[in-house]
C-alpha cells in the first residue's frame, strides 16, 4: 500500500533520514521505535509529505507521491495523521472539527458528514461531547477527538506520531483502546510509540529505528523476544 | 468679594457669548457637523481599503514563502509595506493629491485612499504576524485532512489568527481615526479643519479646538467600548458552554 524506496531527508547540514526502505502492506499494523532524535516522526511526517523528503521516493496506491505533478491534497485524504499534541482546531465544536475536512474537500453533504460523524463519535462514546470545544476536553478525549476527526474522511491509513506521548498516564489506554479497535477492524496503521506493550500486543510489524535508518525489523515476537543488534538490545533494556 | 463675583459673572457672559459665536453664529456648528462626517466617511473608507488590502497583501506573502511562482508577488508587497510605512503619511498625502489625483479635486476621495493605502501597509504586517502566531500544528493538521494550503488557511488558521490580532486591528483604528485629522493639509473639512475655520473666524482659539479634541476622545472611547465588546464576544465563543 505504502512503498517506500531509498528514503533521505536533511534538516540542512543535519542527515535525520539515512536511506529508508521498506513497505507497508494493506492491515498492516507497523509500530516504528527508537530513541528520540532517532528520526521516526519524521519518517512518518515523510509519509504524508507533511516533510518534504531530501531524496527517495514515496509510492501510496501506485503513485508517487514525491512527484511534483502528484496531487497531494487527494492522496492526504486517505491517509489520516494523529498527532501527539491532537491539533485539533480550537475556535470549533467538536463536531465542527469532525466535519469541517468531510465538507469542505470531499463535499460531503453536512447533514450526511454529521451522520458519520456523529456515529464514529459514539463508538469512542463521546457522542455526549460533540457540541463541547476542545479546550473543555481531557487529553484523553482530545486524542479520541483526533483519532475520529481522521477517520471521518475514511482512510485508507492511519498515521499516529506518538498518540499518547501527551497525555495522563491514566488517560493512554483509553486512546490505545481506541487503537486496538481500528487495528482489529483491518485499518492499515503506522504508529511511532514508546508503547511497547501495544507495540508487542497489537502490531504486525515492529521497526526499530536508530540514526536514521532501519536497524530491525520483524514481527514483535522476533524484535522483542530475540533482538538482534545491540543497539536494539541496549534499547529495549532500557525501556521494558 | 463682590469683586470677585462680578469677575465671574463677567467671565461666563464672555464666554456664553464666545459659545455663541463658535456654534451657533452663522450655524457654525454645521461646519463641525459637516467636518465629523467628512472624518467618519475617510476613516470607515480607509479602514475598509486597508483591512481588504492588508489581508490580499499579508495572505499573498504567506503563500509566496513556498511558491516560487508567487515569489514575485511576495517582493512587490514587501518593497509595497516597506515604502508606505517610510513614508510620513501627511506627505502621502500631498503626493496623491498634488501629483497622483492632480486632475481629480475630491480631497474626501483623495483622502480615504490615501488612509487606505497607508493602513494597509499596517494592516498587512499585523495580519501577518497573526497568521504566524497560530500554532503551525494547525496548518498541519488541517493539510493532513486533504484541505489546501488555502482552505486551511481559510478556515483553521485565519479565524484564529483574528482573535490574536483583535486589540491590535482596535489600535490601528484609533490610529487611522487620529490620522486623518491632517487631511486639511489637502483642503478637505474634516473634524479638525472645520475646528480650525471657526476659529480663523471667530478669532477665538480655545472653545472650537477644545470641542474638537473632545468629539475625538468621545469617538475613540467608543470604538474601544465597541472592540473590547468584539473581543469579550469572541473570547466567549471559545468557551461557551463551559462544561461542569
Amino acid at each position: 500500500m505504502i512503498e517506500v524506496k531509498n528514503l533521505y531527508k536533511n534538516f540542512e547540514d543535519l542527515e535525520v533520514l539515512k536511506g529508508i526502505s521498506t513497505t507497508i502492506h494493506p492491515s498492516d499494523v507497523v509500530c516504528v521505535i527508537g530513541p528520540s532524535g532517532s528520526g521516526k516522526s519524521t519518517f512518518l511526517r515523510c509519509l504524508n509529505l507533511l516533510e518534504k523528503p531530501t531524496s527517495g521516493q514515496i509510492i501510496f496506491a501506485g503513485n508517487d507521491l514525491t512527484d511534483k505533478k502528484t496531487n497531494l491534497n487527494l492522496h492526504r485524504q486517505k491517509m489520516g495523521m494523529v498527532f501527539q499534541q491532537f491539533h485539533l482546531f480550537p475556535h470549533m465544536t467538536v463536531l465542527e472539527n469532525l466535519i469541517a475536512a468531510p465538507v469542505m474537500v470531499k463535499k460531503i453533504p453536512k447533514e450526511e458528514a454529521i451522520a458519520k460523524a456523529m456515529e464514529l463519535l459514539k463508538r469512542v462514546g463521546l457522542d455526549d461531547r460533540a457540541e463541547a470545544y476542545p479546550e473543555q476536553l481531557s487529553g484523553g478525549q482530545k486524542q479520541r477527538v483526533a483519532i475520529v476527526r481522521a477517520l471521518c474522511m475514511e482512510p485508507d491509513v492511519m498515521l499516529f506520531d506518538e498518540p499518547t506521548s501527551a497525555l495522563d498516564p491514566e488517560m493512554v489506554g483509553e486512546v490505545l483502546d481506541v487503537m486496538k479497535e481500528l487495528a482489529k477492524a483491518g485499518m492499515t496503521m503506522v504508529v511511532v510509540t514508546h508503547e511497547m506493550g501495544f507495540a508487542r500486543e497489537v502490531s504486525n510489524r515492529v521497526m526499530f529505528m536508530d540514526e536514521g535508518v532501519i536497524m530491525e525489523e520483524g514481527t514483535p515476537e522476533e524484535v522483542f523476544g530475540n533482538p538482534q543488534c545491540e543497539r536494539l538490545k541496549s534499547f529495549l533494556s532500557k525501556v521494558l | 468679594m463682590k469683586e470677585f463675583f462680578q469677575s465671574c459673572s463677567q467671565f461666563f457672559e464672555d464666554w456664553g457669548q464666545q459659545l455663541y459665536n463658535t456654534f451657533i453664529e452663522d450655524e457654525r456648528y454645521m461646519w463641525l457637523v459637516r467636518g465629523l462626517g467628512n472624518t467618519l466617511i475617510i476613516t470607515l473608507g480607509a479602514l475598509l481599503i486597508g483591512v481588504v488590502l492588508g489581508t490580499i497583501i499579508a495572505v499573498t506573502k504567506y503563500f509566496s514563502e513556498d511558491r516560487r511562482a508567487l515569489r514575485f508577488l511576495g517582493k512587490l508587497c514587501d518593497i509595497y509595506v516597506t515604502t508606505v510605512r517610510g513614508i510620513p503619511v501627511v506627505v502621502l498625502l500631498i503626493i496623491f493629491y498634488f501629483i497622483v489625483f492632480a486632475s481629480y479635486d475630491n480631497g474626501v476621495v483623495v483622502a480615504t485612499i490615501t488612509f487606505g493605502i497607508n493602513s494597509a501597509a499596517y494592516m498587512a504586517e499585523l495580519i501577518r504576524g497573526g497568521i504566524n502566531s497560530v500554532d503551525p500544528g494547525q496548518m498541519e493538521a488541517g493539510r493532513s485532512l486533504g484541505m489546501t494550503k488555502l482552505q486551511a488557511t481559510r478556515k483553521v488558521i485565519f479565524p484564529q489568527a483574528i482573535k490574536n490580532i483583535l486589540p491590535a486591528i482596535g489600535n490601528e483604528m484609533i490610529a487611522l481615526l487620529k490620522e486623518t485629522a491632517v487631511a486639511g493639509y489637502v483642503a478637505v473639512e474634516d473634524l479638525t479643519r472645520a475646528g480650525n475655520l471657526i476659529r480663523n473666524n471667530t478669532y477665538d482659539a480655545f472653545n472650537p479646538l477644545i470641542a474638537v479634541a473632545l468629539v475625538y476622545l468621545v469617538l475613540v472611547i467608543i470604538l474601544t467600548k465597541l472592540m473590547g465588546k468584539l473581543e469579550r464576544r469572541m473570547r466567549k465563543n471559545d468557551r461557551s458552554k463551559k462544561s461542569v
